[in-house]
């Protein structure tokens, strides 16, 4: 075993770390992250100690809806790589596809896939542990065609941002939902974050999607000011996040990146 | 003579400090086979990705079919296609698989007679089910060809065509680009770094050097101006030559 050699491999993967944001952020952001979301439980389930109502409709229902935004966001971006890694962007934008109908195609795969996905999750949760998602009622419907547009949203930007960087940045296909999970009060409510970071939780979509299954379960009416806020930050960021798509898009063609995106 | 079906004014490409295409001004007439030649990194992939529309000019004009291209994209691609070594398609998609996308794309009708029809042509029979991942460069080639003819353009653009293809195939390739050319009028941006290749089957040849045009005509008036008897060895002389400041 010759000492020169691990080390050359070594440097090989250290110099990455030199120019690479994305992988310095791998190893701050994520523990930070873990620690983050793990805290809050804890303090939730303090808050309770053993008593708190309805604990499985909570975690699992909370789980099942994460993966909604998830696989829609996933849709989105994985849709994208795929033809990065398949060297076929060229093909496609040299045709007569424009940027519209490129991110419709991948909005109506995502929600095929979150079809697809929710059937399979759904499904083990009532056979492994007799969960029952649609006890939780249709009110939930709109709650989580919301969670579906939070996720093109986050999907959206991460495309912009992979076909801006490159495959520098191609491990957020994956991480950047996950930048969001702290505040969108998945496992625990929104009060208990402390108040700064409830400021921010609540400029999140998915936040009063969580707060509004939570009323559903807990109260079993129907959060009608979550919904609407829910709706209304969703419209406003998917517009937004189009726009900025179409002028990422352009800019991408300027500086010609979009023939060497992948490379 | 036949109306310019491309024309192209002043074009010119900056990328920060660095000047890829610099004021190119050319004509393809319906019908014509331009060869587009020059060493690497002399502006010629830049030029035809501003021609697919895949790279924003920093100045300039470009017309196809009498359109200027930024307000006519959609309208110009549909009748444009291009062929390319260096894109591939999806692998996990069968050879059929991905000549059917690629019709919709471009909303062909009639799209299995059309595959029927390349695919014969191409002589892709023996592959058309297999899965693009397991297919030889030669074939890889070939599905990109049949790709480009499949949407029946007006203007393509051929970059390489014959690069991975052996000797028989290459030839039939060859054979096959003019015998559309001659049936459907086609127009055609050629490039190849085989000399002979490229005497062989432009009509015209544009040579760049630094992105800019320092030789333009016939294979031979271009030999003829430059005292060569091959085009190679003009090739080799235009490369070598330093460019006026």
């Amino acid at each position: 075993m010759k000492l020169h050699r691990i080390a050359a491999l070594l440097s090989r993967h250290l110099y990455l770390y030199k120019r690479s944001f994305p992988r310095v952020l791998e190893i701050v952001y994520w523990p930070f992250v873990d620690l983050l979301i793990w805290g809050f439980i804890t303090l939730y389930l303090a808050q309770f100690k053993a008593a708190l109502p309805n604990f499985v409709l909570f975690f699992l229902g909370a789980l099942i809806l994460w993966d909604v935004l998830f696989r829609a966001q996933q849709g989105i971006t994985i849709s994208f790589l795929e033809e990065i890694w398949s060297r076929n962007l060229m093909n496609l934008f040299a045709s007569p596809l424009t940027t519209g109908e490129f991110l419709a195609a991948t909005m109506i795969l995502s929600v095929s896939k979150v079809l697809a996905v929710s059937c399979v999750t759904v499904l083990a949760a009532l056979a492994f542990y007799s969960f029952n998602i649609f006890v939780l009622g249709v009110s939930l419907i709109p709650f989580i065609l919301n969670l579906v547009i939070a996720g093109w949203c986050i999907g959206v930007l991460t495309t912009g941002l992979i076909m801006r960087y490159g495959q520098e940045v191609e491990v957020l296909a994956w991480g950047m939902v996950f930048l969001f999970q702290p505040i969108s009060c998945v496992f625990y409510p929104l009060s208990v974050l402390p108040d700064w970071l409830q400021a921010i939780a609540r400029l999140n979509p998915a936040t009063h999607v969580f707060e509004g299954m939570r009323a559903v379960i807990t109260a079993g009416t129907f959060p009608a000011h979550n919904l609407a806020w829910a709706v209304g930050l969703n419209a406003v960021y998917l517009t937004v996040l189009i726009v900025w798509f179409h002028v990422m898009f352009a800019a991408c063609k300027d500086k010609g990146l979009l023939v060497r995106v992948g490379e | 003579m036949a109306e310019p079906i491309v024309q192209v004014r002043n074009l010119t490409k900056r990328f920060g400090d660095f000047t890829a295409v610099d004021g190119v001004s050319f004509d393809i007439r319906q019908g014509e086979i331009l060869g587009l030649l020059g060493p690497n990194g002399a502006g010629k992939t830049t030029s035809i990705q501003m021609l697919l529309g895949l790279i924003t000019p920093t100045a300039g004009e470009i017309r196809i079919f009498g359109l200027p291209f930024d307000r006519h994209r959609e309208e110009i691609l549909g009748r444009v296609n291009f062929s390319s070594t260096y894109v591939s398609m999806p692998q996990a998609l069968t050879v059929e698989e991905n000549l059917r996308v690629v019709g919709k794309l471009y909303g062909m009708d009639r799209i299995t007679s059309r595959i029927d029809d390349i695919v014969k042509r191409l002589e892709m029979e023996e592959f058309r089910t297999k899965i693009t991942r397991k297919l030889s460069s030669g074939q890889m080639t070939r599905l990109s060809l049949a790709k480009a003819f499949l949407t029946a353009p007006k203007v393509l653009s051929l970059d390489e065509p014959t690069a991975s293809l052996d000797p028989d195939i290459a030839d039939k390739t060859r054979a096959l680009i003019k015998e559309i050319r001659r049936s459907t009028g086609l127009t055609v941006l050629y490039t190849s770094h085989n000399m002979r290749e490229m005497e062989e089957m432009s009509d015209r040849i544009i040579f760049l050097q630094r992105g800019r045009i320092v030789a333009e005509g016939t294979s031979e008036a271009i030999k003829a101006v430059y005292g060569e008897a091959d085009l190679e060895d003009v090739f080799l002389k235009l490369a070598r030559t330093k460019p006026r400041a």
